[in-house]
């Protein structure tokens, strides 16, 4: 991917402050982890001091920066009765910097960028990506719902981020410098950097024990397609909800509303009945269970063979903020165990 | 938890029901719910306080259904959502047996009767903690509540958690399903969010059983409670009625009577 | 495709309508933009996203063939929101319309064989298009065969088309209506689709058969088309679904792993098969 030297430094919590000083003076806008109340969710920041890197992972995912719940995607005003089409100015997007993501998240962009942009490049997705620079922070701490390292991703890993930073202890942050736009981030703020010094973040990452056979989930997956049961009793408490989906960094499926002389696109859930509703009344998946399939399905067996990319990260979200403990790593397990 | 086990246990093995919904271990401490059927696996059921959802929800669901007569671990706000949902006609007597469970036995509770007893027997008040968090709430001026929940619907995601897990909220075709006219908007923006969140409280309003499970299934933590149990006050003084203690009964909010008080409608 | 962003609609001015039975609509449309329709050129099987600016988008094929040039037409029922508003359009006022998208019947594959065409009610539409493209080549074709039903004679949409067709040598038409839907002067069948079928017994050698209708419909007559020795790569159809985007993004329309918008919705009875029954 990229034929970079490898390029390694040291960065102090101050000097931080400092570079985030310098990306809005460049006109761009920071969004991190910020806690409100006793949730932490990314926003808008200006200073370190707003962000927490405390939690295990963020309620929500950074995916908003590039897939927002609400865009437009152009405006048909009418005037005199004729309908004029009017389209985003795209140029007026503001470059955007997502600091705080965890490797997971990061690795989340391949897969946003594979739906949007496999076939024909999405407009709007594309600009949005142009204009995003990542700054990911290595996991010091997992808990039980993360499976990053059963997907071929792990706690420092750099796919996706242009800068990766790990917290080494003492106000001192390792920062890898991955991609050219890293580069560019840091541009001019050389000063802001010590060396290395041979460094190793290894010793700071959390262990995340692979808990499945990632190549078993696929042909697992398609031989039990048809296997009714199987699906009833691993969704028989799934109530339907789109909470999943919601805090999902790769779930990008979407509707299509009009609305006040705006054509919007908004976040929409496989798991809704409403999602495949036929006007007629047919619905091709009228059951949850049929629609829980389609999420594993679409996740782990068709986005890998259509884009060649999975469809999750292990950053485990969904299970963490599902109202019925449904927990995507178990039935991951269950699925690749499962003798059809 | 004994008692629940052995209770479940003789009650699959003499067929009195084909499945119990209760809760088992979970993830992180929590508890899920878990569909019983074989006396053997008896043992999976759990009762403690990280058992809170209110498992009346799946008493809607059509896999749940199918799977034959229920027996349902119920806590007072289950307890609750089935006399409501006996009193709106989705259930009816005989098709459920509630177990309510206690400090170390199992309450087999086989009529509405016998459930509208156990309540009544039990009925209280909120906690001094909850009635400080509503009276804090209901100190707000108007202004300043509706900036309150304009920041918290700012957030909200058009997820469906709360309808999702919500007893009361079993509409086959919910409002938001409609699209001719479409009466809320879909897109999770402010507007679309205020009036989802309004209407369905609106739609709850005497009928909500106050068991929480929205505020607790909000992904982003929106205090929803706050704005079912105004409701829940509002409708006990201006009504006089209290939904989930009796299983006959009408609906405040769905009811006419000759001698009610406004008279915009005579 | 000339539009810059995939989302954008081309904007079209509606030239005429006609009502083929009291809620099914034909409308004919042409480019505002005449450079644009210039440019346009579709292939038949394909379908588009029409719009009711302010109501939505719906997912039609696009009836007409591409031999026919400065138009195109589209048919529908009057079902939901946007189909409701499309019906109250008049000609000179505007929709939008994306296209083309999907994959195409393989009629170069096709030249030299006989056509068998079976199609129920409203599902003519989507026929509609391969019928008259292979009908205005038609020396490329052997014998051409249509075979159309619908449950009353007021159901039947294309009226003054299948007119046509009757009219011609060199198509054989069997129009069909359910037992209990002829009119006095009924001349044509009377009998459900897969019964006619059945009866009329087409010759397999060499054609290839086009099938469309309600599932009910396709159910009962892929087994007499397997009877009448039609292989299931032989077969072919067009599927719907619920769609939005038309292009393969927003997740909606997949039967397993195929978008219909994208690897159809033109399918064989061959890949059917091989597909989940989830449509």
């Amino acid at each position: 991917m990229n034929s970079m030297e490898k390029d390694t430094r040291l960065i102090g919590r101050e000097a931080l402050a400092k570079l985030f000083a310098q990306w809005l003076g460049e006109g761009r806008r920071i969004l991190a982890p910020r806690r409100n109340g006793d949730k932490v969710d990314f926003a808008e920041v200006e200073t370190p001091g707003e962000v927490s890197l405390d939690p295990v992972q963020t309620g929500q995912s950074p995916k908003g920066a590039l897939f927002p719940r609400v865009e437009e995607l152009f405006s048909f005003p009418s005037r005199d009765g004729r309908v004029e089409l009017r389209e985003r100015d795209l140029a007026a997007l503001k470059p955007t910097v997502v600091f705080g993501l965890r490797p997971c998240d990061a690795a989340a962009l391949a897969a946003l960028a594979a739906i949007f942009n496999w076939d024909s490049a999405d407009a709007l997705f594309s600009a949005r990506l142009a204009a995003l620079t990542t700054v990911g922070v290595a996991c010091n701490r997992c808990d039980e719902y993360c499976f990053c390292t059963s997907l071929g991703g792990g706690p420092g890993a750099t796919t996706g981020s242009d800068i990766l930073l790990t917290d080494m202890g003492g106000g001192e942050y390792l920062a890898e410098v991955i991609s050219e736009k890293g580069r560019q981030a840091i541009q001019g703020a050389g000063t802001l950097f010590q060396p290395a010094l041979g460094k190793d973040k290894e010793s700071r990452l959390a262990r995340v024990e692979k808990a499945f056979d990632l190549d078993k989930v696929k042909p697992a997956l398609e031989a039990l397609f048809d296997d009714e049961a199987f699906w009833v009793e691993q969704s028989l408490r799934c109530l339907g909800c789109g909470a999943c989906a919601y805090v999902c960094p790769t779930c990008a499926c979407f509707d299509i509303q009009d609305e006040n002389g705006r054509r919007l696109r908004c976040w929409d859930s496989c798991g809704f009945g409403l999602f495949t509703l036929h006007t007629s009344g047919h619905n091709p998946r009228p059951l949850q269970s049929q629609r829980w399939r389609q999420r594993l399905m679409h996740k782990f067996a068709y986005m890998p063979e259509r884009q060649s990319v999975l469809g999750c990260v292990g950053c485990g979200r969904c299970s963490r903020a599902c109202p019925v403990d449904m927990n995507i790593l178990e039935h991951l397990r269950a699925v690749a165990e499962a003798k059809p | 938890m004994q008692a629940l086990r052995s209770k479940a246990r003789e009650l699959l093995a003499t067929k009195t029901v084909q499945v119990i919904i209760g809760y088992a271990r979970g993830g992180g401490g929590r508890a899920r719910a878990v569909f019983v059927r074989e006396a053997a696996k008896a043992d999976a059921l759990v009762f403690d306080d990280s058992c809170q959802q209110n498992l009346a929800v799946y008493l809607s669901k059509p896999e749940v259904r199918k799977l034959g007569k229920a027996a349902l671990v119920a806590t007072p706000a289950a307890l609750r959502a089935i006399l409501q949902l006996a009193a709106e006609n989705q259930i009816a007597e005989g098709e459920l047996l509630a177990l309510a469970v206690g400090a170390d036995d199992v309450v087999p509770l086989t009529t509405f009767a016998a459930i509208e007893a156990h309540v009544a027997a039990r009925d209280g008040d909120w906690s001094a903690a909850e009635k400080e968090e509503l009276h804090k709430y209901e100190a707000m001026g108007l202004e300043e509540r509706r900036r309150f929940w304009e920041e918290q619907f700012s957030r909200c995601l058009k997820c469906y958690a709360c309808r999702a897990a919500c007893p009361l909220c079993y509409c086959t075709r919910c409002t938001v399903e409609c699209n001719q006219p479409q009466w809320i908007p879909v897109p999770a923006h402010d507007l679309g969010n205020l009036e989802w969140n309004v209407m369905r409280a609106m739609h709850l309003a005497g009928r909500c059983v106050d068991c929480g499970d929205c505020g607790r299934a909000c992904p982003v933590n929106i205090p929803l409670h706050l704005l079912n149990r105004r409701l829940i006050r509002e409708v006990f003084t201006v009504f006089g009625s209290r939904s989930g203690r009796s299983a006959k009964g009408d609906n405040a909010l769905s009811t006419f009577k000759p001698n009610d008080p406004e008279d915009f409608i005579q | 495709m000339t539009t810059v962003d995939v989302f954008k609609p081309f904007l079209m001015r509606i030239d005429k309508v006609t009502e083929e039975t009291p809620d099914v609509r034909t409308l004919r449309l042409a480019f505002q933009d005449e450079q644009e329709g210039r440019g346009f050129t579709f292939r038949t099987g394909q379908f588009g996203e029409y719009s009711v600016f302010g109501e939505g988008e719906c997912t039609f094929c696009i009836a007409s063939p591409p031999t026919r040039q400065g138009y195109i037409e589209c048919t529908f029922r009057k079902a939901g929101r946007v189909t409701g508003a499309l019906a109250d359009l008049e000609a000179g006022e505007t929709i939008g319309f994306r296209g083309p998208y999907g994959n195409v019947f393989p009629i170069d594959e096709w030249e030299k064989k006989s056509l068998l065409f079976i199609a129920g009610g409203i599902a003519l539409p989507p026929m509609r298009s391969v019928i008259w493209n292979v009908l205005d080549l038609r020396d490329r074709y052997r014998d051409i065969t249509i075979v159309y039903g619908a449950r009353t004679v007021a159901d039947l949409v294309y009226k003054s088309e299948l007119a046509e067709w009757e009219k011609r040598p060199d198509v054989r038409l069997v129009t069909t209506v359910d037992p209990g839907g002829e009119t006095p002067d009924w001349k044509g069948e009377i009998g459900f689709v897969p019964a006619v079928l059945d009866k009329l017994a087409p010759a397999s050698r060499d054609t290839l058969a086009v099938v469309c209708g309600p599932p009910v419909m396709i159910k009962f007559t892929f087994p007499v088309l397997a009877r009448l020795g039609f292989a299931p790569e032989k077969i072919f159809t067009t599927l719907e679904n619920r769609m939005k985007c038309g292009v393969g993004k927003c997740g909606r329309c997949n039967v397993g792993k195929h978008f219909v918008c994208k690897d159809g919705p033109v399918f064989t009875f061959a890949q059917l098969k091989e597909m989940p029954q989830e449509y």
